[in-house]
Parts: C-alpha cells; structure tokens; sequence
C-alpha cells in the first residue's frame, strides 16, 4: 500500500536500527505521547531492536485510557433511559466503569451502537427523530475536528436529536505537566497525527520552557525509528528543538481548517485525565453557539462517585512513572477479559501493549 | 494516537469523498481539506480527512532513508 | 462466575476456551486434547464426528452464503483431522416470516456444496420459531466420516517436533472481511471475496502424497493466531511465524489498517494450517498449489524449542513480539 510498504522496508529498518546503535553513546529515555505509537512500537516490535539503554516510555496517549471513570459512569447512566440512542467509537464499548461497561449494558438490552465516524452518528440522529442520540466523543487534537464539523453539520439542518458527551481533550497541558514535574527525560516523540492538525510549533514550549527537545513522529517503523535517532543527535549536541520527522503530514502551521472547527465549536474546560488531576484548561466541550449540542447540558443525568481500585496502577503508568510489570494486578488478575483499568482494556493501553507482546519474555 | 492511515480519493460529491484503502472504499469528509482532488493522497482518521499527503516530502523522506542506507553500505 | 453470556464468548477467543474448559467439558466428562472433530472407534475402525452452528450475518456475501458455509465448515472439519467426509446432517431453525426464496437459494447452495465436496446430506430437521426468536435463519450441521488407520496424530499433533514447518494455503482474512463488508455498518465496501470452500480434496491429494503431515486444523474463529496458541498449548512447544511470509490481500491489509484489525486474527472458512514434518514443506507446497484452493500456499514459519508454549512474530522489519491467543471480538479502533 502506498505511502506505508515503502516505509516498512527491512534493509532501511536494519539501516537505522545500525545508525542508532552507533549513535547512542550513553542513555536516553523517550516518552511517547500517543496511543497510535504505544501501539505501533509494539507491533513492530521496536523495544526488542533497540539496544537496552534507550528506553521508550508511554505517556498519557491513549485518550481512553486517561478519561476518568466518570465518563463511562455517564454513559452507562445515559443508555439506560429509555428514549436514548448511545453511539461511540469501538474502543469504549469494554472500558469498565464503576458497575458496568458499554459492552454489558448492551448486553442486558440497551441501545448502544457502534461508530466509525461521528458523521455516522449524526445519521443515527436523522433516521431516529423519536430518540436523543449521544455520541461520545473521545479522542485529542485528530479527532475533535470531525466532532466539530458533525456538530457543525447538525446546526445548519437544525437536527434537535443530536447530542455530544465529550471527553476530547488537548495535549499540551498534559505534556506540560509531565515536563514541569521533572520526571527524568531526555526528550519526546510527539504525536504525528495531533500535528498534523495542530501543526508541529505547538510543541515549541517543550525545548523553550523545559529544555526538552522533540521530534514529531510518522507510525511506521522507519518513521519511529528515524525519530529516535533524530532525537539522540538532538541530546548528543544538547541543542534541544522542535523537529519534524513526518514530514509527509505535519507542517509547523497544521491544518488551520480543522484548527478552526475546533476554536468554533468548543470552548475550552478543566477536565479530569486519569494519572493527573484535573488539569485546567485542558478539555474540549461544545459552546459558544453550540452549547445546546452538550449532551451534560441538554440531559439530566447523575452518577455516584465511586473511588478507583487502590491497586491499579494506571495514574503512575500514564505518568511514565511504572511500568505494567510494576503493578500487582497486572496479568494476575487484570488482563484484556477482565480489566481493571482503562490502560489494560484499551487497545493502545501501554498494559494492553505489554501483555499482547511482551508478557512472558 | 490516533488511528490513521494514507487513502487515495477515489470520487468526490460534495463535501464527502470515496477513498480507497488497497481497493476497501471508504467514505471520507473532506469538510477539513482545501483543494481535494481525485488521486489526491489523505490521511483518513475517523471518517474525516484530516490533511493531505505531501508526494514531494514523502518522496524526500524516502530519499533521505536510502541516502543513509547506501553510505553505510560503502563504508 | 459470569453471569451473563456476552458476544466475547462466542468469539473463538479466550474466553471462548475457558467457557467451553469450565463448563462443558467438565461436565460432560469430554477427553482432552479437543480436537475439531472427535475421534470414535467402532468395531475395529475409526470414525470422526463433528458439529457446528453457522450464524453468520448478513446471511448472503461476496463468495457464499450461511448454506455453503455450513456444509464446507463441517467438511473441513472432519478432512483436517485426516478423515474422509461422508455424510452430514443438518438442522433448520427458522423465524417466522422468512421469505421463502431466501430458503430455497440457501438449500441450493448447500446441495451445490456437497455434490463439491461429495459428501451427501441424509438426515436433518427443522424448526420454526415466532418472530424476533431468532435472527433470520440459523443452521447447526453434523458431519462424520470415515478415519484411515495411522492418521489419528494428524488431529492431536502427538508427532510434532522442532523443525517441523508450518504452511497455510492462502491469504487469510478475506472470509471475515467479505463477511464485515457485506454487512452495510462498517463504513466500506470491498471487493474480497470469501474464501469459504470445501477442502477435503485439496487435502487428500496432500496425504495421499506425503506421509509426513504432523498436524492439520482449520483456521476458522480466532483465526491463524487462535490455531496457533491453541496448538502451542497442546504440545507444549514453541512457535515462530514471520509475518513477511504470511500473504495478505491487499484490501484485506486497507480494512486492517484502517480499522485496527490484525489479520492474523481474522475467521477464515477455507484456511487451514498444515504442519509439515521432516522437510516434507516443499512437497506439500507443490501439492497444494496446483490447485485453485491452495494457489497462494506458503511456509510461514516453524515449530521450536525456544519459548515453549508461546507463540513469537518475527515482524517485517526484524523484530520481535509475542502473537497473544486472541480475546474477545475485534471492534474497530480509532484512537
């Protein structure tokens, strides 16, 4: 297939695998930031060609995996009222809240349908003008735009039935939060397709405020691997900047369309990420003109506060604090059947990762 | 993060595109793109496309890779 | 303790096997190891005996429909454990309302099959429940057949050693994304079509040439990674698949990698995995590709004795990751 065989070609993997070893003169640690990378490193089996003083960690990239326990709560608490259709993204249907998840609530009789794309849920809404329907809507700085056109959409047909629980959130407060808290890196592989949106001069506080530098990544295994070693010249000549290795899709400016959509459509919130708090000014929800489209403003609904497991380890994982193999649960008793915390149950959930293709080595 | 991958416009109608993934069609909005045309390379994500492929850049990228490979092998 | 079935259990997967472990076997006192079909002795010979239910939906899609299926699924079943398929029966549970043409064309296709596969349809049963009691049409067939002495090895993989290769016939995938594709919510058309067929000739041909089968199964829900760890764990051996080797279908690969899919993990109907012995892999090979159904036939990796009981990925660019038993039902993913 074009634009991805050609960049999975093994003599140029081999190629760079060489350059790195020769290259990295002591250790580095790299944080990803990104679900498609956590994922992508692992399917390519990245970590088992990289020599052991280059460890790549995972940050807070899987939007699934950092949105609070509430958010299901509310889901599930929205797909048991009768006139409600709720429409989501595949990856939230497991995803355990604190009594249920989509996936069982389905199970016992509601209607729970899943989506490609939010423009399919918007036709839900039209074919079904009796029932409210919700989408969830998850995902950062790649997927709230086509929220935001879909939302967009169902204002100009005056489309009454539409509705949109969000969980979209913005990258850098999380990234800032990491750089700021002094967790031991030397750099980090920014997210390829955030930037592709949002343009890669977003990243710019990273070597500017923290001394850190970064280098926006493609998903395939050269583009990873051409990142890394891009990132330790970087560190060996202690000149941390913004760079991008993606070129193909990430200019410094990003798509200001799709920028657009989302200044429009969504105002800036507080929202909750799991590991971290509430971060300020880090979450996406439908306003200004659109307010009516927030599903939390349009539909009554209330949750129980429930207290996440104390043994889950997810927080510390999506810091880049521990690893999986840290946490007491991991494969004892928490695994992709019976997961305990998002970052097992979600398919670019670091523990996901490890225990698909690293349990038992 | 985010599930996306390069697709080739097909057809176009309006505000929505065929996109062809290997030969799997695919529908794509093109509400975030400026000046799509047929045979035009996009990353799709989510039933939306989301930039477009630059031939020029990735043409590059590729030359650079096998510059690389090519020193290494004279060495 | 579940309490309520879900989808998961039914998906070939995990949760599939602990089902069937805990609840059936245990206590309907089954022996181990499971195999596809059951091997019965009788008076001095061996039969085999299967069962399954097709419910597949939509129930017409590129290549076939639940009729062919259910005769090719239960053939396939019966000749991957070496034997020679013979007579099959085959139960109809029917909602209220079906249109009648719909049933014709699938008994069609059924009879079409088995004068294929040449085996013959000779008992079977129908029910019809009331409306919304079931989805349209479902079929459970029962096959047996008749096992030549020497081969019962083929279905328990008591000969396998380290060494011995491991070829499938064809592309996987494609049945699951005819299937996906033909069911109208997933957002894409395709133009793969099922691989669905009857193997029992293809497989013939290979044991009447070669004496060197270690070990055959169908590669049917769970896909090559659910027959893979499910034969790890019964011999207590390694495995190593390069992935460069398995051939995919191109819209396959577009599906997979839009959606999240790995096609290693996909339900096939005309997929098997053959494990080749005492460097008989080139033989096979040779057998199998002069015919439509194995055309595309490969070698794609090895039995060894690193890494017992798992299952490792040599991936393109020359790393490696374990390839896990699958869990669950795949749903597409976006982020």
């Amino acid at each position: 297939m074009k634009y991805i065989d050609e960049y999975r070609d093994k003599a140029l993997i081999m190629n760079l695998v060489s350059r790195i070893s020769t290259a990295a003169n002591r250790e580095y640690k790299f944080m990803e930031v990104c679900g498609g990378h956590t994922a992508a490193i692992h399917r390519f089996g990245i970590p088992s060609l990289l020599p052991d003083y280059i460890s790549l960690i995972s940050g807070p990239g899987c939007p699934v995996c950092v949105t609070g326990t509430d958010f299901i709560d509310k889901a599930v608490a929205y797909s048991g009222l009768e006139d409600v259709i709720i429409t989501t993204f595949g990856d939230l249907a497991r995803v355990p809240g604190s009594s249920s998840t989509l996936q069982k609530q389905r199970a016992s009789g509601s209607d729970i349908r899943i989506v490609f794309s939010s423009l399919e849920a918007l036709d839900a809404a039209r074919s079904n003008p009796g029932k409210k329907v919700i989408f969830l809507g998850i995902g950062f700085e790649t997927t709230a735009p086509g929220t935001a056109v879909t939302v967009k959409q169902a204002a100009e047909e005056h489309i009454d039935n539409f509705f949109v629980l969000s969980a979209h959130k913005i990258m850098p407060p999380a990234m800032e939060t990491i750089a700021g808290e002094g967790t031991k890196l030397d750099g980090f592989i920014c997210p390829g397709h955030v930037a592709a949106i949002t343009g890669s001069s977003m990243f710019s506080f990273l070597p500017e405020k923290h001394n850190l530098g970064c280098v926006v990544a493609g998903f395939e295994p050269t583009d990873l691997l051409h990142a890394i070693l891009m990132l330790i010249e970087q560190v060996n000549r202690g000149e941390p900047e913004v760079r991008i290795q993606y070129t193909r899709a990430v200019t410094p400016e990003g798509n200001l369309v799709a920028r657009n959509n989302i200044s429009e459509v969504f105002t800036l919130t507080d929202a909750y990420w799991r590991g971290f708090g509430t971060i300020p000014a880090s979450g996406l929800t439908p306003g200004n003109a659109y307010e009516m489209f927030n599903a939390e403003n349009a539909i009554p609904v209330s949750i129980q506060y429930h207290a996440e497991n104390r043994m889950c380890i997810c927080a510390e994982i999506l810091r880049g604090l521990n690893d999986p193999a840290d946490c007491p649960l991991f494969a004892e008793i928490c695994s992709p059947e019976n997961p305990v915390g998002a970052c097992m149950v979600s398919s670019e959930g670091t523990c996901n990762a490890w225990y698909k293709y690293k349990r038992g080595r | 993060m985010c599930l996306s991958i390069p697709v080739k416009i097909i057809t176009i109608e309006g505000s929505m595109a065929e996109v062809s993934a290997g030969g799997t069609i695919f529908k794509a909005g093109l509400h975030m793109i400026e000046n799509a045309n047929v045979g035009d390379y996009v990353l799709l994500h989510a039933g939306f496309a989301i930039q477009k492929i630059s031939e020029e850049e990735a043409e590059e990228t590729l030359r650079i890779l096998r510059e690389m490979n090519d020193a290494m092998k004279d060495e | 303790m579940i309490d309520h079935i879900t989808l998961d259990h039914g998906s070939g997967g995990r949760q599939t096997h602990e089902l069937i472990r805990n609840l059936f076997v245990k206590k309907f006192g089954m022996p181990e190891p499971l195999t596809d079909s059951a091997i019965l002795r009788s008076q001095g010979r061996s039969y085999v005996f299967t069962t399954d239910a097709y419910v597949v939906d939509p129930l017409f899609f590129p290549g076939g429909d639940i009729g062919k299926l259910a005769v090719c699924g239960t053939v396939n079943d019966l000749a991957v454990s070496g034997a020679k398929p013979e007579y099959i029966a085959c139960s109809f549970i029917i909602e209220e309302g079906f249109p009648a043409e719909h049933l014709v064309k699938i008994v069609d296709s059924m009879a079409e099959e088995a004068l294929k596969a040449g085996v013959r349809i000779v008992a079977g049963d129908t029910k019809v429940v009331g409306k919304g009691k079931c989805d349209k049409i479902f079929i459970t067939t029962s096959g047996t057949g008749i096992l030549e002495r020497g081969r019962e090895h083929i279905s328990t993989g008591t000969r396998i050693k380290p060494g011995d290769k491991l070829i499938i016939n064809g592309p996987p995938g494609n049945h699951s994304i005819a299937v996906l594709g033909a069911r109208n919510n997933l957002s894409f058309t395709t133009p793969v079509i099922s691989d669905c067929a009857s193997l029992n000739h293809l497989i013939s041909g290979v044991l009447d040439r070669c004496n060197e089968v270690h070990f055959m199964r169908d590669l049917t829900r769970g896909g090559l990674a659910g027959v893979l760890n499910e034969l790890a764990e019964m011999t207590g051996k390694g495995i190593t698949i390069d992935e460069a080797s398995v051939p995919v279908d191109e819209p396959v690969k577009g599906v997979c990698e839009m959606l999240g899919f790995d096609p290693l993990y996909l339900a096939n109907e005309g997929r098997m995995l053959i494990v080749a012995g005492n460097d008989s892999e080139s033989e096979i090979l040779s057998v199998l590709k002069s015919d439509p159904l194995g055309r595309e036939s490969a070698v794609i990796g090895e039995i060894t004795d690193a890494k017992r009981y798992s299952v490792v990925l040599k991936t393109a660019g020359g790393g490696t990751r374990i390839l896990d038993m699958p869990s669950g039902v795949q749903l597409p993913r976006i982020c």
